[in-house]
């Protein structure tokens, strides 16, 4: 049972990581990326072969991965994205032509890291060294992926909230158009949400490979979990994607030492259209038009 | 009835009859590349009545077309084959109402995500339930099916599909549908109900995609989930009816045939990076022609003199 909630709370942390990165870009820079967990695959590829290749420690890793992603997301939302965002005319036709862009954005990416490692799985050993903590064993890497991803969690909120381009973000977040009347120049904002994301999901990427395998067709899962997780928890919220994170890792660890390991995604959905029938707008989401 | 409308009549009709007769001219590799063709037409004509009129992008076409395959790999042998197509079109009818009814009320994001995950969910559940209940995994179809019989089981169905679509755009339901894509509120403030009229149009396509899957069935002879529920069948349907534009019922079609073809040719040439160049092309399509062949033609149209712009507002 303990070794079951450690589990999950890992998890969890990690799926919080995840999807702190996609309200950013779904709930600031308005782009509901479906090609969201092919980056994090990518990013865990990128770990990969620093350190098999290069003997570069993960963690160190880190330094190089995350600003090489934030320039690429940065790169991506000025000359794919931005073009969609001038061409709709309402918010409902940028997130249909999001949603089929980066569907596509999807396949290519996915498609690239195909043709370059193959459909295998890949893993590597990483300060898998078990550690006791309250009477049960966990390995080391998982407890760092975790606690670094408190700490990403934790600058990413001290940012938004104390600094002044945070505020502009979270401004941007609740009003487009308004944001525009205090001289906040929207589009600079929202590509640099969206690169935010992007760099946050590579940091996630890069943890995660510490301690799963993975292949290049298994972003689709990180994509659904991160979709799920913004929803649930109200889109453009970062405690939301905290508890409802916590909540996806916590009760898919119970279903799988209790129930079934195979039975994680049914759950998963369960959990989401549950809250979604009480509370449509998600947990902590504010009830919009 | 003008007589613009007969000719066109007319013409399908003839199109329909001189179809059913390929299978007795045409070699194997030609009948099953025909088969792939109509497979598609189906599909994204399917997938484009939908979210043609809605607006809400599925991703969940394989989810149905797995489960109207699972169908017929697990009844097939005991069954006779008209009544496993009937409780393929019955279950993946159930399964749409469920999963319309619980995301349609809401906005379309939840649509959006639960259909991405619908094909991985349905999967799941059945790997779950054949390791633990049946304890197998992966089955042979051996039904007395011809290449033939897919054929014209399949082009029936296209008939029908294409019959629905035009009788839908007719009736009150058709136009219903059309306030609701332009203006939900508007639609909500006349009285349609909504949610229902949403919900009933997924069933209703969503059923012709299970019979899509059921009928392509005895094609594969072993089926095992991974195979089923293929998320390239989703990804295929989509870019097809984006290609040939989804806001006009014979639009989807148009997009079938040519990218059918090309990816025909793609898998068999470059088959290690068919799915890149997939994304490519699927891209191109969004960025190009975000209202497909159909929206083009139409604007050419609009440019020439007025006599051929009220003939294209008749039709």
């Amino acid at each position: 049972m303990t070794n079951a909630v450690l589990t999950g709370l890992v998890l969890g942390g990690m799926y919080a990581l995840i999807a702190m990165g996609l309200t950013l870009q779904y709930g600031v820079a308005r782009i509901m990326n479906l090609s969201y967990g092919e980056f994090l695959i990518g990013a865990a590829f990128a770990s990969y072969w620093l350190f098999t290749g290069w003997a570069l420690n993960p963690l160190a890793g880190l330094a190089f991965v995350i600003p090489v992603s934030f320039g690429i997301s940065y790169l991506l939302y000025r000359v794919l994205l931005t073009p969609l965002v001038r061409r709709a005319r309402t918010r409902d036709a940028l997130e249909v032509d999001s949603i089929l862009a980066t569907f596509g954005m999807m396949f290519i990416v996915q498609g690239i890291m195909l043709t370059m490692f193959g459909g295998a799985y890949f893993s590597y050993s990483f300060l898998a060294v078990p550690v006791t903590i309250v009477g049960e064993v966990l390995a080391l890497n998982r407890l760092i992926a975790f606690g670094l991803a408190v700490v990403v969690g934790l600058a990413l909120y001290l940012t938004l909230t104390r600094t002044r381009i945070g505020t502009s973000i979270r401004a941007v977040a609740v009003d487009p158009i308004a944001a525009q009347l205090v001289a906040i120049d929207v589009t600079r904002t929202s590509a640099l949400a969206f690169a935010l994301g992007g760099a946050l999901v590579a940091s996630a990427g890069v943890l995660i490979s510490m301690f799963l395998t993975f292949s290049a067709t298994s972003g689709v899962v990180f994509t659904m979990k991160a979709l799920i997780v913004v929803v649930m928890g109200g889109v453009g919220n970062l405690l939301g994607c905290l508890v409802a994170g916590l909540a996806l890792g916590l009760s898919e660890a119970l279903v799988a030492t209790f129930i079934d390991p195979g039975l994680t995604l049914a759950v998963n959905f369960a959990l989401f259209l549950g809250v979604l029938l009480v509370k449509p707008a998600g947990i902590f989401g504010r009830a919009q038009r | 009835m003008s007589s613009t409308q007969i000719t066109t009549g007319a013409i399908c009709l003839a199109a329909v009859v001189a179809l059913a007769f390929a299978p007795m001219i045409v070699d194997a590799y030609h009948l099953a590349l025909a088969i792939s063709l109509l497979q598609f037409t189906v599909l994204a004509t399917a997938w484009g009545m939908f979210s043609g009129p809605t607006r809400y992008v599925s991703l969940a076409t394989t989810a149905f077309f797995g489960v109207g395959a699972y169908t017929v790999a697990v009844l097939g042998e005991q069954l006779p084959w008209s009544l496993v197509l009937l409780i393929a079109a019955a279950i993946g009818a159930v399964m749409a109402v469920i999963v319309g009814l619980s995301t349609l009320r809401l906005s379309g994001v939840h649509f959006v995500i639960f259909t991405f995950g619908l094909a991985e969910l349905v999967r799941q559940i059945v790997v779950w339930y054949e390791v633990n209940m049946t304890r197998v995994l992966g089955r042979y179809v051996f039904v007395d099916i011809t290449q033939n019989d897919i054929y014209w089981q399949l082009l029936t169905l296209a008939v029908i599909v294409f019959g629905t679509g035009w009788l839908i755009a007719r009736s009150r339901f058709g136009f219903a549908l059309r306030i609701i894509g332009e203006d939900e509120t508007v639609a909500r403030h006349c009285g349609i109900n909504v949610t229902i009229a949403k919900v009933a149009l997924f069933t209703i396509t969503a059923t012709f995609m299970t019979l899509v899957g059921a009928i392509m069935a005895p094609r594969f002879t072993y089926i095992e989930p991974s195979i089923a529920f293929n998320a390239t069948i989703s990804f295929e349907v989509v870019i097809m009816a984006l290609l040939g534009g989804a806001h006009r019922l014979w639009g989807p079609a148009l997009g079938a045939i040519p990218l059918t073809l090309l990816f025909d040719f793609l898998s068999a040439r470059f088959p290690s990076t068919s799915t890149l160049i997939m994304g490519v092309v699927f891209l191109l399509i969004v960025y190009a022609l975000p209202s497909g062949v159909v929206g083009l033609w139409e604007k050419l149209k609009a440019w020439r003199p007025t006599a051929s712009k009220m003939r294209g507002a008749q039709a």
